[in-house]
């Protein structure tokens, strides 16, 4: 009981002061608030205590990192429901705002309408709700001091891939050695790959039985990368037919893959020693359209029967009514694509499938051509690095002793 | 029934396709030249009004004040203009280079873009410990196995396409487990694709029947 009064007494005066500060803190904040309504406060929030700007990183110089300290008020079921930003060029001073935050947040990054190299200012308002005595609310933004002046800076580098340039430089490096070695007659050894075996058989029963060869390479245009692998096993199917004799029709739904085969096939012609055999006509263009494409194909394949179709490239939704179709026609069909989506159709419906990275080597495989070989020994180095890393990566991820993904993970 | 002529040409023309799966017909050859005709035509007028004149035309005279002409779109309009030498046999081969320009600067700008999104990052993703916990602390067994299950397709799967080296003994074994998971996958993705076919022709149904017949509320 003794030790107790002494207590109450030191913790009444502590009460006292405290009371009596904030009220004077209250007052000079009050003074510098911008009050949207007008009330006599009963309790007003405290404003951020500093706001600070820089450039953000690695990037090209287009957006600029603003932090603040939580204003003290802002706790959880306190008055503060978030922060206003306002943003002004150093030279002007006219702040404007640029976005909101909500509570307990205490960043964001300027990203829009940021010029490198020109300074700027930043604001933060505390937006509380305000309780006034007659029980009803109002919102008060209560400003900050701004931040020094900041400029955003284009880097040159973006550091934060460092790694992914590092292990690009020592892929492509192992590649360029191995088509040196390729070209200089070393061995490169590839595997089979039975869709593409299969090729000349699939051209040889076309002859046989008089009927035409499809090749559809998908519907994407140029400037995806099946498309392209695509056109380049086109070559080789162009020379097998010119070599045949047998008619390819080649229908395409984008006019510069039009374009592109038929230049691809009139160099297969000529290499296979029948630049006459070539009709430009057997490259045609459809439609753009994806399905009116496919029903087109299906069209042609029921009404002209051929023996073989190759769908070779980028295919979506219409690659089982298309692979279907050539079925229900007794075609014998090999189809390539890396779409994943599309794979298990194409397994089901056809003879043979290349699947995913199959297509884009079977190129070298079909040709070999010393600087496609030594290119695809090059990636298969690089799975190699990738095979150890995972294993590595995994033992050493278990064992909780390093994480390798850190030099592997890109943002 | 409807009363709306566009959807009477739209049910007559989903039948015309329909009618394919008894066999080729000549209502199916109808509606597939219209199909392509139309789109063929809509798209050509997208083309050209995206990129020859919203594009091209307004990219290079702006028809607002205080917009920068953009010059560099030129360089676009010639090599487009390049495609069409084509047409003039003796100068046909100049249509090769913006050709050779669309292959190349395709190869060079996704190059890092597969590399990283492909490569590294799906290499990173499968780094994980093959022991997982719960939130708790205690032994997750259904996470674990996840993990493992990830580890070992990941890597037989890669292994199945590596092509520089024959697929036989250890090396052939892993990578017919490789082939194994993928044609799990497959099959899990075909059938998860049927049902999302099946809710489009639930939807062409539901035109014909209820937008058209009108038979259904």
């Amino acid at each position: 009981m003794n030790v107790r009064r002494p207590l109450c007494l030191l913790f009444a005066v502590f009460a006292i002061v405290g009371l009596s500060r904030a009220q004077d803190g209250d007052g000079a904040d009050t003074a510098s608030a911008e009050i949207i309504a007008e009330a006599a406060p009963v309790i007003s929030p405290l404003p951020v205590p500093s706001v600070t700007a820089s450039d953000v990183p690695n990037d090209d110089g287009s957006a600029i990192l603003v932090e603040w300290e939580l204003s003290p008020s802002d706790s959880v079921g306190g008055a503060v429901v978030g922060y206003r930003i306002y943003r002004a060029f150093a030279d002007s001073g006219v702040f404007v705002v640029i976005g909101n935050r909500s509570a307990r947040q205490n960043s964001t990054v300027n990203g829009e309408e940021v010029e490198p190299g020109v300074d700027y200012l930043y604001r933060v308002d505390v937006l509380a709700v305000r309780t006034n005595a007659d029980g009803s609310s109002d919102t008060l933004a209560i400003p900050s001091q701004s931040s020094v002046p900041v400029a955003a800076v284009v880097q040159w580098f973006n550091t934060d891939r460092l790694w992914a340039l590092i292990w690009f430089v020592i892929i492509a490096a192992a590649t360029i050695y191995f088509i040196e070695k390729a070209k200089r007659g070393g061995n490169i050894y590839v595997r089979k790959i039975g869709g593409i075996d299969a090729v000349d058989d699939a051209i040889g029963r076309a002859t046989e039985m008089g009927r035409k060869v499809f090749f559809v390479p998908g519907i994407q245009d140029m400037n995806d990368v099946q498309t392209i692998a695509g056109i380049a096993i086109l070559g080789r199917v162009g020379a097998v037919a010119a070599e045949y004799e047998t008619r390819l029709e080649v229908p395409t739904s984008r006019s510069m893959v039009m374009v592109t085969a038929r230049e691809t096939l009139k160099e297969s012609y000529s290499k296979a020693g029948r630049p006459d055999s070539f009709q430009e006509d057997q490259v045609y263009y459809l439609t753009d359209e994806q399905f009116a494409y496919a029903a087109a194909v299906d069209g042609r394949i029921v009404r002209e029967r051929p023996a073989t179709i190759f769908y070779m490239g980028a295919f979506f939704a219409e690659s089982l009514i298309l692979s279907e179709t050539g079925n229900a026609a007794g075609a014998i069909q090999i189809a390539g694509t890396a779409e994943p989506t599309q794979l298990p159709f194409f397994v089901a419906a056809c003879d043979y499938t290349l699947l995913g990275e199959e297509l884009f080597a079977a190129s070298a495989y079909l040709s070999r051509e010393p600087r496609q070989l030594g290119s695809l020994k090059g990636q298969d180095f690089g799975k190699g690095i990738f095979l150890l890393a995972i294993l590595l990566g995994v033992i050493l991820a278990t064992a909780n002793l390093i994480d390798l993904s850190q030099y592997f993970r890109i943002n | 029934m409807s009363l709306d002529i566009g959807v009477w040409i739209g049910a007559l023309l989903t039948l015309g396709i329909f009618s394919f799966l008894y066999r080729d017909n000549p209502f199916y050859k109808l509606c597939e030249s219209i199909f392509v005709g139309v789109s063929a035509g809509y798209w050509f007028c997208v083309f050209f009004f995206d990129n020859m004149v919203r594009k091209f035309y307004f990219g290079v005279f702006p028809s607002e004040a205080g917009i920068e002409p953009k010059y560099f779109l030129i360089v676009g309009a010639v090599l487009g203009a390049l495609m069409l030498t084509r047409l003039i046999p003796s100068i046909g081969w100049i249509s090769r280079w913006p050709l050779s320009f669309i292959v190349g600067a395709t190869a060079g700008l996704y190059m890092m873009l597969f590399f990283v999104s492909n490569g590294l990052n799906q290499v990173a993703d499968t780094m994980l410990p093959l022991y997982r916990e719960t939130a708790g602390g205690d032994f997750d067994p259904a996470e674990t196995l996840g993990t493992i299950l990830v580890f070992i397709g990941t890597f037989t799967g890669l292994i199945y396409f590596f092509f520089s080296k024959e697929h036989k003994g250890l090396f052939g074994g892993a990578a017919r487990v490789g082939i194994f998971f993928l044609m799990v996958t497959f099959g899990a993705a075909f059938g998860y694709t049927v049902m999302s076919r099946m809710s489009l022709l639930i939807g062409r149904m539901d035109f014909l029947f209820r937008d058209w017949l009108g038979l259904l509320g």
